[in-house]
């Protein structure tokens, strides 16, 4: 267990202000190989009696971009949504297999871990933008309200700097206490990104966070995502190929709910390994 | 360019469908119309009966044998009161059943019951709940016929209402709401509290108000636990000169209500009385009227500000 998340009792463990960081310049400095943020061991899901998840193992490398690529319906967004038991919100769901979460070896989707534990440490993006109907400002301040932050230079600190990563600052430093529903749809999706970074996950997940938005949001976005990597672990969900190439640095392929493909996204490229992810990445099918 | 015909038979079709369109679409309107003009008939009828005896006189003077110095003092205050312990009581209730029902409660037979126990509640006659207060409150709690008593009665009336325009307002709300909260680490009154009530506060409060414009007119309950038809004087007061400068002996007071007031000056045989129901009736119709505008005006500025809570 790292000294950051010994908290002393009465404080809220998940606020780990700058400790990614740290921990990032530690590992460069070291010249370790990145070490792995989760792995995903033989997971298999179920919505009711329909099986949606196969028997999936794969790495997660901290500070690492992770894509998930796969046709409509092949299982990412279920995947992608067992990280945070999104999955527990509804009755009928069941998972098998594990899902490990370092460093502290936690298994994530044992019945007996409290979705809240993941749920403080992962952090999520959703495919469609979903702002509170608050306030840009209590949008961004959100998470760390929940983890019982009052103290009002601290919450203005962390709200601007999680608005000037997700690039958004400049946009809306003038009006911190407008509706976030009068934001564009692109800013919106970045206020999301803002909200999820708020409180510092150690793990970010991207469900397709750039399919509502024009070209030049995404370009906004994927930059983004470049410039996290340096602290955050990320996991991202997404249609596009090209995105896929540009952002990460590991891909899995998924197909009917199984794995297909794992592996270094420049070698997934290039040279898969399997006929039908070269097809899939070649748009042949999917 | 030669077009074909538009075929005969088509458009003989045509035609009679767009006759018995516009047939529907009289009837409906005559029908619409004859409603309204009744409505406003009898609105306009109360007002022109009633409102010459509305004067400051009428609301600050006791009800009295002479309709020239009859007034609806104690019966407003009545009304206010009551419907003030009505909404302290069903109001937190009501919204916390909902909540629990829509939010924590897993869907059980349990659930399955007391959902159908609430639609069903929705429907009972006004008149069973006063009987049933009659029983549990007046004689078996000893609350006897006071304030608390029809307060309490007429929240339970109320309930089902509130009960439902809270679950109905929740469950209106976006799962990505719900989802994007629960993904921030909120626990489930974080989430509830935080986000899910302000957003459904537009639908509650409508729910609110619509049970207690019910309630307001309510008389057959009330009658039922014993509510006073003539009363010469006011519930104690609820702040004293000496500590703890609260009181709440105002509970335990007999009352009367302005539909009871209405009802017993209509049932005396001077015409005399029977204009000062109406203009009882017409104050009645304004306080329904506010209530009803304060609840279109929370709904539209909850929608224009779209910053809740
Ligand atoms: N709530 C649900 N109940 C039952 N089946 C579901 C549910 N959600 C998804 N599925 C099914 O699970 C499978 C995987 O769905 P999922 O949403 O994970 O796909 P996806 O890869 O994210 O697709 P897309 O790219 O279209 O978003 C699909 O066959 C889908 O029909
Ligand atoms: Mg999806």
């Amino acid at each position: 267990m790292s000294a950051e998340t010994a908290a002393p009792a009465g404080d809220l463990p998940a606020i780990r202000l700058d400790a990614p960081r740290a921990a990032a310049l530690g590992a460069i400095a070291r010249k370790e190989a990145p070490a792995l943020k989760a792995r995903v061991e033989n997971l298999s899901f179920w919505y009711g009696d329909k099986q949606a998840l196969f028997d999936i193992s794969m790495p997660i490398h901290e500070r690492r971009v992770t894509a998930l690529i796969g046709p409509s319906g092949c299982g990412k967004s279920t995947l992608l949504r067992c990280f945070n038991r999104m999955h527990d919100l509804y009755p009928g769901n069941r998972y098998a297999g594990r899902i490990v979460l370092e460093p502290e070896g936690i298994d994530i989707i044992a019945p007996k871990t409290d979705p809240m534990i993941p749920r403080l440490r992962i952090g999520m993006v959703f495919q469609k933008p979903n702002p509170f109907p608050k306030s840009i400002y209590e949008n961004v301040a959100a998470g760390l309200r929940i983890r019982g932050v009052r103290n009002r230079a601290i919450l203005d600190e962390q709200v601007e700097k999680s608005l000037r990563r997700a690039a958004l600052w400049e946009e809306v430093k003038d009006r911190l206490h407008a509706s976030a529903y009068d934001l564009s749809g692109g800013q919106q999706q970045r206020l999301c990104i803002a909200r999820a970074l708020a409180p510092e996950p150690e793990l970010l997940l991207l469900d397709e966070p750039t399919s509502a938005l024009d070209p030049i949001a995404t370009a906004h976005i994927e930059a983004l995502i470049d410039e996290l990597r340096e602290n955050y672990t990320i996991v991202i969900v997404t249609h596009n190929m090209q995105q896929a190439a540009r952002v990460s640095q590991y891909t899995a392929f998924l197909h009917l709910g199984k794995l297909i493909e794992f592996g270094p996204t420049e070698e997934v490229f290039t040279r898969p390994r399997k006929s039908m992810t070269q097809d899939y990445i070649t748009g042949r099918f999917g | 360019m030669a077009t074909a015909p538009i075929a005969a038979e088509t458009l003989r079709f045509v035609r009679r469908s767009r006759q018995r369109d516009l047939w529907f679409a009289t009837l409906a309107l005559v029908i619409l119309f004859a409603a309204c003009l009744t409505l406003f008939g009898l609105i306009a009828d109360l007002v022109i009966r009633g409102a010459p005896h509305i004067d400051r006189d009428f609301f600050t003077s006791y009800p009295s044998r002479r309709p020239a110095d009859a007034g609806i003092l104690s019966a407003w205050v009545g009304t206010v009161v009551v419907m003030a312990v009505t909404a302290v009581i069903a109001i937190p209730l009501g919204v916390a059943a909902g909540v629990y029902l829509e939010e924590y409660a897993r869907r059980s037979l349990f659930t399955d019951i007391i959902e159908i126990n609430i639609a069903n509640l929705a429907a009972v006659p006004s008149i069973i709940y006063g009987l049933l207060a009659l029983g549990l409150f007046v004689y078996g709690a000893g609350f006897g016929s006071t304030i608390l008593t029809a307060g309490v009665t007429l929240a339970l009336l109320i309930l089902p209402v509130i009960i439902v325009a809270t679950r109905e307002a929740l469950r209106s709300l976006p799962r990505e709401m719900r989802e994007g909260a629960f993904a921030l680490g909120a626990d489930r009154w974080q989430v509830v509290s935080m986000f899910l009530l302000p957003a459904a506060r537009p639908g509650i409060m409508t729910g609110v108000i619509v049970g207690l414009s019910r309630a307001i007119g309510e008389t057959a309950p009330l009658i039922t636990i014993g509510a006073l038809t003539f009363i010469a004087f006011l519930p104690p007061p609820p702040f004293t000169p000496e500590f703890p400068w609260i009181s709440l002996d105002w509970l335990w007071s007999p009352f009367t209500v302005l539909p009871i007031q209405m009802f017993n000056w209509v049932s005396r045989p001077q015409p005399a009385f029977h204009e000062l129901a109406a203009a009882a009736g017409v104050v009645l119709l304004a306080l329904t009227l506010v209530m009803n505008g304060l609840a279109i005006y929370i709904r539209y500025r909850d929608r224009a500000r779209r910053v809740l809570g």
